[in-house]
């Protein structure tokens, strides 16, 4: 599939430190079009720097990213970005449909207002989410779960080929999270690219069909099937011991069910 | 002199919101005499150099409350604040450089004196283990402290050569001429061309920055243009307020605005349209009472502005809040009681159409006088009537209160028993809750649930009869047809 167009995200020998401290070395990726990919590993793996670097937020000390085969600045406006929840200010006199809107401005240029097209896309976008009802609410009114619906909506209205999502999954209800899996998987099924950063071991199997391991080296990239074995996830989280903790304390706690509800 | 003061006093009134001058009017006591004719004077602006201020005034609160708005959202009240106490060393040297009032000279001085308190709080916050907060507080006085010995040392030795310089630290509405109104109306120009045409690009950035560099635009810039935008600001604003007020300007208008509406661009246009508010009223007053000084009147009328908002405001304030809970209360204690009468009639399996308040007492566990209270305001709301039993033959005392409810009274009592026994019958049938777990949830949804829900709760239970407890559930046609009402025979009383 796309065999004819530049791959969607090519990642070179990237090495990125913070601080003076290196926490990403040489890594290679390289994602073709239509995949769904899960970044997984323990915390300070450096999924979220992976990411920040990518979207050019920080600056690789070696190596680059192409994606669809440029890089740059005008690169990666291409990509839809959905980031961490706790990124941004959620008293900020903005309601839903003003932040999904903000999907849009991607598409307009500078300047230029926010046309009757572009909002009833919107609310379209809201309503896949099933968050029109919200769309005149103060973001900070609505639920952690609702809140990253708006966020996947906006997404959405970015129309993009390429996304890149840091940890969707975190914080939110069963149900929003069933609806999130059911996102990604429609949009691949749509020939687009997802990367999901995701922490929850449990549940990664079950939502990607491809994984990217990583702690501070990429251990391992491919096919779930392949790559989930335990040897990999083991050299991935360091030890035995730390990998059953984690599994282990995913499935005491009622607050990330690996079954969703409904 | 006190009826004086009360004719000036009221003619006030009819411009100004009340609260504002039974503050500002004790302080002016002194010239009661004149208050009527300032007051006509204000109103017809007789006074050319008058307009100027008025003009000044508005101007100056249009411009920091839009400013504000946008310093407010942003979480930069603080830097606001900062940035205008980092002006004044630059004024001061603007006029040591000119040696003459020359605006321009003090304009590139106060902004460039800005932009190096600026640098200097992001070059600690970069470098330094500083927090934010405390970096700005450091630049803050560093720099105010430096302006302040800077004027003194020009007071003192050009003699009377640069009076008016204090000005800039307190604010005078007198010191206001024609030539300070065209950058005014600049900045306004600029502030209002900015928040059009980039409305979206500032929203943008200041709500998910991230985001935004994403999608290609350039923060740090925009950032930088605002950060000119508010220096300017500030800097034309001071000769009014003074440094230490000018972010009250900046903050008190849009906090205010904050507080009325979610939006970004309502809340632009509303907090500028009560800085320019409180610009006129603080100028009235300070007119008024001639020794006042104008930057803080109108720091103390828009003061004034967020608290009334805060306490009174229809749809979020505390005062009108803290009414509806009361009369919610109210209404909740009233159905309650309703509903206890349709119980003890239940009781009686609807033998009689009326009970004695003694029967009610028990049902409700209470004492009879609270009962005579409840049962009065049942009364007086027309839900029920009262009926005094003669003197009991036998023994000569009187008999017991009996109680009887009107057809509104029944209506919202079945309505209220209706409500908690399909709420009661849905939590146990659908919700799988055991029968004793559902009565104190039921307690509370009753009195909330409105006519749609209950429409829909009979649906999913296809109008049942009877709830978890077997008792029987008055139904939508019974209530309105009345025929297990007990019709008011009895008149009322005596």
């Amino acid at each position: 599939m796309n065999d004819h167009l530049p791959i969607p995200l090519e990642v070179h020998d990237l090495t990125v430190a913070y601080q003076k401290k290196p926490v990403l070395y040489g890594i290679d990726l390289e994602v073709k079009g239509g995949s769904l990919v899960g970044v997984i590993g323990p915390n300070g793996a450096g999924k979220s720097t992976l990411i920040k670097t990518i979207m050019g937020q920080m600056k690789p000390e070696d190596g680059y990213v192409k994606i669809f085969g440029q890089s740059g600045r005008k690169a990666v406006t291409r990509v839809g970005y959905v980031p961490q929840r706790e990124s941004v200010d959620w008293d900020f006199p903005v309601t839903a449909m003003d932040v999904v809107l903000m999907g849009r401005f991607g598409h307009l240029g500078w300047m230029k207002r926010i046309g009757q097209r572009d909002r009833s896309f919107a609310s379209e976008c809201l309503e896949q989410m099933n968050m029109l009802p919200y769309a005149d609410r103060q973001i900070g009114n609505l639920s952690g779960g609702q809140q990253q619906r708006v966020f996947l909506a906006r997404a959405l209205a970015q129309q993009s080929d390429l996304y890149l999502m840091d940890e969707p999954f975190e914080g939110v209800d069963a149900i929003t999270e069933k609806a999130i899996v059911d996102l990604l998987k429609s949009l691949r099924d749509q020939g687009k690219t997802l990367i999901v950063v995701h922490h929850d071991l449990s549940t990664a199997r079950e939502y990607f069909d491809q994984l990217a391991l990583l702690n501070l080296r990429l251990v391992a990239f491919g096919r779930t099937e392949e790559v989930f074995t335990h040897e990999l996830l083991q050299r991935t989280y360091g030890g035995k011991l730390t990998l059953l903790s984690e599994v282990g304390s995913r499935k005491v706690d009622p607050r990330h069910p690996s079954v969703p509800i409904s | 002199m006190p009826r004086k003061r009360a004719v000036g006093l009221l003619l006030a009134l009819m411009f100004l919101p009340g609260v504002d001058l039974l503050w500002a009017a004790p302080i002016s006591s002194e010239n009661g005499r004149d208050w009527l004719e300032r007051a006509t004077r204000f109103l017809h602006l007789e006074d050319p150099s008058l307009q100027v201020f008025l003009l000044g005034a508005i101007l100056i609160g249009t411009n920091c409350g839009l400013m504000g708005g946008y310093v407010v959202s942003r979480r930069l009240s603080m830097f606001g604040d900062t940035l205008s106490h980092a002006v004044l060393p630059g004024i001061a040297v603007g006029f040591m450089i000119a040696q003459a009032r020359n605006e321009t000279a003090l304009m590139l001085g106060a902004t460039l004196s800005g932009f190096i308190g600026v640098g200097i709080i992001s070059l600690l916050k970069r470098h330094t283990k500083m927090k934010e907060d405390s970096a700005m507080g450091l630049v803050l006085s560093g720099f105010y402290a430096l302006g302040i010995c800077l004027i003194t040392q020009l007071q003192q030795s050009s003699g009377g050569g640069m009076a008016g310089l204090e000005s800039y630290l307190f604010g005078t509405l007198v010191s206001l001429s024609g030539n300070d109104l065209p950058p005014l109306f600049l900045c306004l120009g600029l502030v209002v061309l900015t928040f059009t045409l980039l409305s979206k690009e500032l929203l943008l950035s200041g709500f998910d920055p991230t985001f935004a560099r994403s999608v290609g635009l350039p923060v740090d810039l925009l950032q930088f243009f605002i950060w000119i935008l508010l220096a300017f600001c500030i800097v034309c604003s001071l000769q009014l307020i003074g440094v230490v007020l000018v972010s009250a300007l900046l903050i008190i208008p849009a906090a205010t605005a904050g507080l009325l509406t979610h939006k970004m661009n309502p809340l632009l246009i509303l907090s500028g349209i009560i800085g320019a508010g409180t610009g006129i009223v603080g100028c009235f007053l300070s007119y008024l009472g001639d020794r006042l000084p104008t930057g803080p009147v109108i720091v103390l009328c828009s003061t004034l502005f967020f608290l009334g908002v805060l306490f009174f405001s229809p749809s979020r304030g505390m005062i009108p809040s803290w009414m509806r809970t009361k009369k919610r209360g109210q209404r909740i204690r009233m159905e309650n009681t309703l509903k206890a009468c349709y119980q003890v009639l239940e009781d009686s399996a609807f033998a009689s159409q009326s009970f004695s308040q003694g029967a009610l007492a028990r049902r409700k566990r209470t004492s009879d006088g609270e009962i005579e209270q409840e049962v009065e305001t049942l009364v007086r709301e027309g839900f029920a009537s009262r009926l005094n039993m003669p003197l009991q033959e036998k023994s000569g005392l009187p008999g017991e209160t009996l109680i009887s409810l009107t057809p509104n009274g029944w209506e919202l009592a079945c309505r209220m028993i209706r409500n908690h026994r399909l709420w009661e019958l849905y939590l146990t049938e659908e919700a799988s809750y055991p029968p004793d777990h559902v009565h104190d949830d039921a307690e509370k949804i009753e009195h909330v649930i409105g006519e749609k829900t209950v429409r829909r709760l009979e649906r999913i239970l296809s109008n049942p009869q009877h709830d978890p407890h077997g008792k029987l559930i008055p139904s939508q046609r019974d209530i309105e047809r009345g025929w297990v009402s007990p019709h008011p025979t009895i008149g009322e009383n005596e």
